[in-house]
């Protein structure tokens, strides 16, 4: 049989203007949030984290500067991303597992008595390592869903929606299929769907447990240049198994090891004259 | 063609191995017939016995007279009084049943609480359906709750009883179904839990529920002990759910004893009858719920 023809199509006479904008869209552009915003920077004191008996964080002290990326690395099983979901409090969510200590955002202990625990997640947005986004909604519903989902109430839904989804640079790919399912993405674009659904709750920080390492290489290096848009609003935490991406994207780098931190200094330093020996250690690639 | 040296030579299958194959296959081919043997002769009778009373005069459009010689009248209300009957006890079950796997799977999970429910499902779904019939009887019939004895509304009761169980265990295996890493998802966006399980849970857990919920029904709508002890039998048509309602399951009962060709080839129609009834509600059942899927 010979199939049906479907380039019948005419192609469309694109005016400059037209092109140009399309090639805008395809690009991050965290314009359409607004100015850049001085964010908040997060202070972790004497963490500690158990799943059960198993003490997986073990007093762990950081400071995440406002409007920054840092990157933590570290072997499987450090606790580093434990120590990312005290952060927004999602560790507790794990039947058994508790926490101490102290995570102050703008001075405020997340942690603290009388504190929401659902405020501080809408302060402190999240990336998962697979992209989930909500497989009964459509693209327009999976970005909406936050601030539906939260209860915000919105005169303006849809410019929100269409404002996220132009930061994360995925506007000009789905424009004209708003309504369509959004699992129905490819896998980097259902990241950037679910990056976006974080922005547009217009969070402070946003924490990201290995966003990347589901996808591959040209789909890490577009969600590799979102976070470095990201970082003139928010506030950056990224958990990653690959340190050319912690180089790439972070000022400064965090070395976990057996739930301590090992090491926390400008990503520079830290590969290539870090001071703690274990350092060097794990990033020449000696062990982990 | 050289052989790489050190790897196992590439060997034919022997011929012990295809022989216990083609056993293996043969009997489980026997197997999957003989399942079926006894499932094609069912509806084999139904049609071959049923049919011929559809295209009786007034078969649908009347109802049974009751009277041994002259006339002896449709199903209309019986058919009528078993879509009333199950409707409310649909009403009953579906909704407490669904919100017993929600508080199952959302927040009770493996706490001691949870499990004790979950042991007294179990212990209900066991239940021989004439227990549910005669608790409803000694604590609503022979009291004469609502004004009168036997009622449509207790039998619906009954039913509910019995369709409780099945709604509730299935609902929670579909409802464990929905991945954990949505729940995060929703749980990290600062959703409280309510909004989680309504907007993002039940959505996507939908046809599911949708095709557990129709098992318990199509089960409690063929159910004949229930109804014995709690509705007993009219002939006549009743919307009244507070008096004697007449049923499929009691109709067909009580025709099949009946000496009267006639009676008992009215039995076997509305034997056929009831087994449409549950086709025709589970392929509607799941075209709604497959078109609202789809925006």
């Amino acid at each position: 049989m010979i199939p049906p023809e479907t380039t019948s199509k005419e192609p469309k006479q694109m005016s400059a203007a037209e092109e140009q904008s399309q090639e805008r869209e395809a690009a991050p552009d965290l314009s359409a949030m607004g100015e850049r915003r001085q964010g908040h920077g997060v202070k972790v004191r004497g963490l500690h984290a158990y799943y059960g008996s198993v003490h997986a964080v073990k007093g762990v002290d950081i400071d995440f500067p406002a409007n920054e990326v840092t990157a933590i690395i570290g072997p499987s099983g450090c606790g580093k991303s434990t120590m990312v979901r005290c952060i927004n409090r999602m560790h507790e969510e794990i039947p058994g597992a508790r926490s101490e200590g102290h995570v102050t955002l703008d001075e405020i202990d997340v942690y603290g008595a009388g504190v929401d625990v659902t405020a501080v997640r809408r302060m402190i947005g999240m990336v998962f390592q697979k992209p989930n986004p909500f497989p009964t909604m459509s693209i327009f519903d999976n970005v909406a869903a936050g601030l539906r989902l939260t209860g915000t109430k919105s005169d303006n839904l849809r410019e929100r929606v269409h404002r996220a989804l132009r930061a994360v640079g995925l506007w000009g790919e789905v424009k004209n299929r708003l309504n369509s399912p959004g699992i129905g993405l490819s896998g980097g674009q259902q990241q950037r769907l679910c990056i976006a659904r974080a922005v547009a709750v217009e969070p402070e920080v946003i924490l990201m447990d290995e966003p990347a390492s589901a996808l591959d290489p040209i789909a890490t290096l577009k969600v590799e240049e979102l976070i470095d848009e990201l970082k003139n609003r928010y506030t950056i935490v990224i958990v990653t198994h690959n340190m050319q991406q912690a180089a790439r994207v972070a000022k400064s780098t965090v070395f976990m090891l057996d739930g301590e931190l090992v090491e926390h200094a400008e990503t520079t330093k830290l590969f290539t004259n870090p001071s703690d020996e274990r350092t060097e250690r794990y990033v020449t690639g000696k062990f982990g | 063609m050289s052989t790489v040296s050190g790897a196992t030579p590439l060997t034919q299958i022997s011929p012990g191995r295809k022989r216990k194959d083609r056993i293996m296959r043969g009997s489980l081919m026997a197997g999957t017939g003989i399942a079926l043997v006894p499932l094609i002769l069912v509806i084999y009778y139904l049609i071959y016995k049923g049919v011929s009373s559809w295209s009786a005069s007034g078969f649908f459009t009347t109802d049974p007279t009751g009277s041994f010689f002259g006339n002896p009248g449709g199903i209309r209300s019986a058919i009528f009084g078993t879509l009333e009957i199950v409707a409310l006890a649909s009403l009953i079950s579906i909704p407490i049943g669904i919100a017993v796997a929600l508080y199952l799977t959302e927040y009770g999970k493996d706490g001691r609480f949870a499990n004790l429910v979950r042991y007294f499902v179990d212990v209900m779904t066991g239940v021989p359906s004439v227990v549910f019939g005669l608790f409803i009887y000694i604590t609503l019939v022979i009291s004469h709750a609502g004004g009168s004895g036997f009622a449509g509304w207790k039998g619906s009761l009954a039913l509910s009883l019995l369709m409780l169980p099945i709604v509730i265990r299935s609902a929670e295996v579909v409802l464990l179904l929905v991945p954990s890493s949505l729940r995060e998802a929703a749980l990290a966006l600062g959703a409280p839990r309510w909004r989680i399980v309504w907007r993002v849970v039940l959505p996507t857990a939908r046809s599911g529920l949708v095709t557990g919920s129709l098992l318990a029904v199509a089960r409690g709508m063929g159910e004949t002990a229930p109804l014995l002890f709690t509705v007993s039998l009219a002939t006549a048509f009743t919307g009244n759910i507070n008096g004697l309602m007449n049923s499929l399951p009691l109709q067909i009962y009580t025709d099949i004893t009946n000496p009267r060709d006639v009676i008992v080839a009215r039995a076997w129609g509305a034997a056929l009858t009831l087994v449409a009834l549950v086709l025709i509600l589970n392929v509607t059942a799941r075209l709604i719920s497959r078109r609202s899927s789809m925006t």
